[in-house]
């Protein structure tokens, strides 16, 4: 009997822990607001992908240093390729509990997808914590060591032959794979995988021929000189360390518009009050600054760059376009 | 060799110092209950509890995270055994046969096997870690899109090949799972498919928890009630020194399930994306098949527990290894154990193996720490939980309502999911009714998205050419395999007929 209790109580102990904080809809806000209960941090992709891994490393800063009150909880909300997420924020309008996770999705799900309703324009803007890079990646062992040579065995392979992984269809990679056929005149088979942790080791299992990982999914299998970088995504001079010993395009003279950044940014619904919003900025601007996240900046190829207020909200919107554009290119949207 | 066993002792005097050790009890504890309560596995467990890890250096950290995840594979047999209620999407397997022993009056028979297997299955997967990491790692990047589709067929032909059942009916119920499993966003186009009444709901597809929770969950427990027709209930419900003794002797007799089960857990948690879940249900079906009497599984045969938890033990050590050695998760859980290694400032891949032998050998060395340390610890809580069986069902059934209502919301934190899953069991016990197999739609649903994304990369891989199933070495092994297991059961009835004629 009382085995009985003690598991009700686990129960109920779990359904607090989990569910109570977003039944309550907060109605009031103090001056110099604090979270009064923790923090949901939604974010708009599955466990264990880029975008979860770095989440759950913020919130880990966050954790360490104390920098807020509550526990920052994070939730992942990845259906419908943060379809769901975004309609989630929208539904929470004025909600000062809940915040989110973005990654280029936040400009490609709404304009996919127009069903859900979403203007991200609408939401608040927290903090822009960094732009993570892409680099064109291939196996050491294909002899590849130019994007001369890299151009030249596509165009032998022809478009059967070569096969470039990538995350899903009308996603960054296949973004960033568009920009490279279109400059070069290239032809490949792009094949769409779950995440980019597997399209690295794709790659490196020789399954497919190339891919344009972000640089903390192939760091490891660089190190063992599993695989090489090309090129970076990115204009001159914006990486540091090993990373900025790749070349960019523009460096190999192939102009300034061979360029792609995946942003990692976090918002709250619409409408949440102006002292909610300065916490957040305040709790994002310290883990900006923390020794962790720079250095995190500088190990993974990231391209520091800090955007608040109105400022990030006209970037989300220049952004937007410019998705706009690559995606009807791409025959995805009319 | 030596020198592995040089590192493995280093390991060892890690692991075993006194805070060390005190942190692999407390994991186990902690992932026993994690893993016992419905709807939060050692995902939510591991994903909750990694905060708390920063308080100790990064070894402690991924020894108290890896034994909460051995202990939360242990505590996922106990609610799927007692209630009937999957603890756990890995120990869904369990509960196929482990519910109708407890039913029997058996349930600390099956608690103890499943415990037990949990023990060998851990050890062997722990064992082959040791010696074969390194090699291992390059068998699980040999399997691309072709080799996964070919496994996921394999998987397939086990449940469908069963004999016993009504394999038209088996059939349908398969079909039904992968229907439900093409919810949601479609990977290759990303486009969204079935979004019934347009509810935001679907987006994320049908959590196959929310299915399991609500056939084994809330189906078992009108089944239960219109058996009882309102009288008292109460289970036999019986725990002795000697009954536990006696169950372990007994246990010799599926020894080979359990060995299958180990090195099958073992093979698939290695292979990226795969994880405990299909590794278990795998072994199930395979114990089935290959059983002389398959027609006892599902009716309380304790092979069909040992089997699927000594798989699932082994696949979560197996799926640390991509992790380890490629930076690449085999399961959720170890996906998020990833996150922790990069908050550590430790880099997964294949340098670290090199660079941080103490903090690698230390977490195996606790891996057989905390073996041995869930099966003490599990076997010294069955009479408490055997108490609880001793209550009258109508006031369990309430308990079992509401545990069921909880872990149908837990993962996702949507009431969309509780709906849906109160819909299943009402779907789940009519099914029933009508002797409909209800396994075959669960494996279904888990296996469904993984080979439909493996199927059409392969194609795309291949300009739509169905042959790169047949000319790769190992998919076109596999398949053969699939292709003996699905005709085996088949020719083996006919075989039972012609004998019966004769």
């Amino acid at each position: 009997m009382k085995k009985v209790i003690g598991m009700g109580a686990l129960a109920l102990g779990a359904a607090f822990a989990f569910g109570v904080g977003s039944f309550v809809q907060s109605t009031d806000a103090a001056a110099a607001w604090k979270p009064r209960k923790p923090v949901e941090f939604v974010i708009m992709a599955g466990k264990g992908g880029g975008a979860d891994r770095l989440a759950r490393f913020i919130q880990g800063i966050i954790e360490k240093h104390k920098f807020s009150p509550k526990p920052f909880i994070p939730n992942n909300k990845g259906g419908g390729s943060g379809a769901e997420a975004l309609r989630y924020l929208k539904d929470n309008a004025g909600n000062p509990h809940i915040i989110l996770a973005t990654l280029n999705s936040l400009y490609t799900t709404p304009l996919r997808n127009p069903g859900i309703g979403v203007d991200i324009s609408k939401f608040t803007p927290i903090a822009r914590l960094a732009e993570d890079t892409f680099q064109l990646w291939v196996t050491t062992d294909s002899g590849i060591k130019s994007v001369k040579d890299y151009i030249a065995a596509v165009k032998k392979a022809g478009a059967a032959g070569w096969k470039m992984g990538g995350t899903g269809k009308g996603q960054e990679d296949s973004l960033v794979t568009a920009l490279l056929e279109k400059k070069f005149g290239l032809k490949m088979t792009y094949v769409p995988f779950k995440g980019g942790g597997t399209v690295a080791k794709q790659l490196i299992g020789k399954h497919i021929n190339s891919t344009v990982n972000n640089p903390s999914e192939q760091a490891g299998f660089w190190d063992a000189k599993k695989s090489i970088p090309l090129a970076s995504f990115t204009p001159k001079g914006k990486l540091k360390g090993k990373w900025g010993s790749i070349p960019t395009f523009e460096e190999l003279g192939h102009g300034t518009d061979m360029v792609y950044y995946m942003q990692r940014s976090v918002i709250a619904p619409p409408g949440i009050p102006k002292d909610a919003q300065d916490f957040y900025v305040s709790v994002f601007d310290k883990v900006y600054k923390s020794k962790e996240w720079q250095s995190y900046l500088t190990k993974k190829g990231l391209v520091p760059g800090w955007l608040t207020g109105n400022e990030l909200t006209a970037y989300f919107v220049k952004e937007r376009e410019v998705h706009r554009k690559l995606l009807k290119d791409l025959g995805e949207i009319k | 060799m030596i020198e592995v066993f040089n590192l493995l002792i280093e390991g060892f005097a890690v692991a075993l110092q006194w805070q060390n050790l005190l942190l692999v009890v407390a994991g186990c504890v902690a992932g026993l209950f994690i893993g016992a309560m419905p709807g939060l596995g050692s995902v939510n467990g591991v994903a909750i509890l990694l905060p708390l890890t920063f308080l100790v250096p990064p070894t402690g950290a991924i020894i108290f995270l890896g034994a909460l995840y051995y202990g939360a594979m242990y505590g996922g047999a106990i609610s799927s055994i007692m209630l009937g209620i999957p603890g756990a999407s890995t120990a869904v397997a369990t509960t196929f046969d482990g519910r109708p022993m407890a039913l029997k009056g058996d349930a600390d028979r099956a608690l103890v096997a499943a415990a037990s297997a949990s023990f060998v299955g851990g050890t062997i997967s722990v064992v082959l870690f040791t010696l074969f990491a390194p090699p291992l790692a390059d068998v699980a990047l040999k399997f691309g899109p072709p080799e996964e589709f070919t496994l996921m067929i394999l998987a397939f032909a086990t449940f469908v090949g069963l004999g016993s059942d009504d394999i038209p009916k088996t059939l349908f119920s398969i079909m039904i799972g992968l229907a439900m499993s093409t919810v949601g966003l479609d990977i290759v186009s990303g486009q969204p498919r079935l979004i019934f009444f347009d509810l935001p709901g679907f987006y994320h597809g049908i959590n196959f928890l929310v299915l399991a929770i609500g056939i084994y969950g809330i189906g078992e427990m009108l089944w239960v009630i219109e058996q009882s027709k309102g009288k008292m209930v109460i289970s036999k419900a019986e725990v002795s020194v000697r009954r536990i003794l006696d169950t372990i002797k007994q246990l010799k007799g599926s020894i080979r399930q359990m060995l299958m089960g180990s090195f099958l857990g073992y093979f698939v948690g290695i292979l990226p994306a795969a994880g405990a879940t299909p590794g278990s249900l795998m072994a199930y079906g395979v114990a089935k098949t290959m059983d002389r009497e398959p027609e006892t599984f599902g009716r309380g045969n304790i092979k069909g527990v040992v089997a699927p938890e000594a798989a699932n033990n082994a696949a979560s050590t197996g799926s640390m290894l991509p992790m380890l050695t490629l930076g690449i998760p085999g399961s959720p859980t170890t996906a998020i154990l990833l996150g922790g290694m990069v908050i550590w400032g430790l880099e997964p891949g294949p340098r670290l193996f090199v660079d941080h032998k103490d903090f690698v050998w230390g977490l195996i060395a606790s891996l057989y720490a905390a073996n041995l340390f869930a099966l003490l610890i599990n076997i010294a809580f069955i009479p408490a939980f055997i108490a609880v069986l001793r209550m009258p069902f109508t006031i369990l059934a309430p308990v079992i309502y509401v545990l069921c209502v909880v872990g149908g919301y837990a993962p996702t934190k949507d009431m969309h999911d509780v709906w849906l899953m109160l819909i299943f069991g009402v779907v789940g016990y009519l099914m029933r009714k009508l002797d409909y197999p209800l396994a075959p739609a669960v494996l279904a649903i888990v296996l469904g998205p993984l080979a439909e994304a493996s199927m059409r990369q392969s194609l795309i891989m291949n300009q739509g050419g169905f042959d790169i199933f047949v000319t790769r070495p190992i998919s076109g092994t596999i398949l053969v395999i699939a292709i003996v297991l699905l005709v085996w059961p088949m020719i083996k009835a006919m075989n039972k007929r012609r004998t019966a004629k004769a």
